[in-house]
């Protein structure tokens, strides 16, 4: 109830009353848009998206930069990781310290 | 799946370890007292057993299991509630599944079904708006239930009923607000915490201000958090950074869904259909001001409560059952003396037994208990 899952809005199925269609996972069924319409994404606009679902209600539209920033961050933690490492490695080889 | 995978690898999730390990070993923490991050919702700690996070965490850091699983802390007069509306005659009784196996005084309401009560279950209220619109002989009653994040769902179903002109539905209305609850907790005499991960659907309701409180007034860290194990992991790192620098501040990790304004079409879909109660009654918790909402008088024609006479007796819980301590942080679920023995999901007695968002829940699903036994 409370974790939602991730879909793709594949078609706009009554504009009016803000129904349309996801894709989660290769399962279709129809959710409300309602909360992730406003005037910069008209309902027309939709198809594609990717939303968090919510009971059958479309409740966030996921922001693919920032889902990219976080892993991003992740990714430059593991070299900086990888990096010191090297650093400890080779000042052990050399028989000095690493500090 | 897109959006999940990634925030699962497990190379990464390696690599947080090892940060919150180099940050924690900087920090000085005392053996005998251990950070104490408190996870609020019960999707995080869903996530947490279910990728064992405990575990890979150093022994400074302890996780406290929070209250956010509206499903546990359903009192049990609630259900009572439930099953005698259930049992009319008239009614088909819709309801998430969650709530099917919480146990009542009486009977749940999977036992209500089994008597002959007409309970579906259902993913969506408006599956439950459908069977009302095919059923028109018969109420439909949805069970409404949960934080703001499924607040808003509720409250469009009951205005796109308004649109139809549907006579023969309404809803029970038992959704809870978290800010009280967090307030209420923040106040527990019996309580220290270090440090609280955000509830992330919820926040992507409300956004993030209404948090603000907890950072200004109560000087705790609050960073919102996501559910994948990265998410979760990278938020304790982000915590734990504030105790190390000596702040206080409402981060947001979960950034890619929660903006920090929030909703405002399903703020505003809240505000036009629901008021605050004056207070509202939590098992474990007792009456907590303010944390529940009702349908305003404009949707009178939608409240179950108006439309059935409803027993809303107060029952207390089982003399054995420390459900309360539990939802506190006060102890841990295999401290509670029937965990386990009288209180299993089986055969649960308190509320965290039932649904996989309940704390003890997950500890017996998971194999916590082993861990611990193990520790001990």
């Amino acid at each position: 109830m409370c974790l939602g899952i991730p879909g793709c809005i594949v078609k706009i199925d009554d504009a009016a009353r803000m129904l349309a269609t996801v894709d989660v996972s290769g399962v279709r069924r129809q959710v409300n848009i309602a909360c992730i319409v406003d005037e910069e994404h008209p309902v027309s606009s939709c198809v594609g998206d990717w939303v968090l679902i919510h009971v059958g209600f479309a409740m966030s539209r996921i922001d693919e930069t920032e889902a990219a920033e976080t892993l991003k961050i992740l990714t430059e933690l593991g070299e900086a990781q990888a990096e010191l490492e090297a650093i400890h490695l080779s000042a052990a080889q050399q028989g000095g310290h690493a500090e | 799946m897109k959006y999940l995978d990634e925030f699962r690898d497990s190379a990464k999730a390696r690599i947080l370890v090892t940060e919150i390990e180099a940050l924690v070993s900087t920090m000085d923490v005392p053996h005998d007292r251990p950070l104490h991050i408190m996870e609020v919702c019960g999707g995080h700690t869903h996530s947490i057993f279910r990728f064992g996070i405990e575990g890979m965490l150093p022994k400074q850091i302890e996780l406290v299991h929070g209250p956010g699983c509206p499903v546990c802390v359903l009192p049990m007069g609630r259900v009572d509630d439930c099953v005698s509306i259930a049992e009319r005659p008239e009614v088909i009784f819709a309801t998430f599944g969650d709530a099917m196996r919480v146990p009542g005084s009486r009977k749940s309401l999977m036992q209500a079904k089994a008597d002959g009560a007409d309970v579906r279950m259902v993913y969506s209220p408006l599956d439950a708006l459908a069977i009302a619109r095919n059923n028109p002989a018969r109420e439909v009653v949805f069970f409404g239930l949960g934080f703001e994040t499924t607040m808003p769902s509720t409250a469009l179903t009951i205005l796109q009923a308004e649109s139809e002109h549907v006579t023969n539905f309404s809803v029970f209305c038992n959704h809870i607000t978290i800010v009280p609850t967090i307030k209420a907790i923040l106040d527990s005499p019996d309580l220290k915490l270090d440090g609280f991960l955000g509830p992330g659907h919820v926040s992507m309701v409300i956004g993030t201000a209404p948090y603000e409180f907890i950072a200004n007034f109560y000087r705790k860290p609050m960073v919102v958090a996501g559910f994948e194990p990265l998410d979760i992991l990278q938020s304790i790192w982000m915590v734990l950074k504030q105790i190390k620098e000596g702040r206080a501040d409402v981060e947001n990790q979960y950034a890619r869904v929660v903006p920090d304004e929030g909703n405002a079409a399903a703020l505003h879909a809240v505000s036009r259909v629901y008021e605050l109660r004056e207070f509202f009654e939590w098992r474990g918790l007792g009456s907590i001001d303010h944390s529940g909402v009702k349908l305003r008088d404009e949707y009178a024609q939608f409240d179950a409560e108006r439309k059935f006479t409803i027993p809303n007796v107060k029952i207390a819980d089982p003399k054995s059952c420390q459900c309360g301590e539990v939802l506190k942080g006060v102890i841990k679920p295999w401290q509670c003396k029937v965990f386990g023995s009288a209180c299993t999901p089986e055969m649960p007695l308190g509320a965290l037994m039932v649904s996989s968002e309940g704390a003890c829940a997950a500890y017996y699903q998971y194999g916590g208990i082993k861990q611990h036994a193990a520790a001990e």
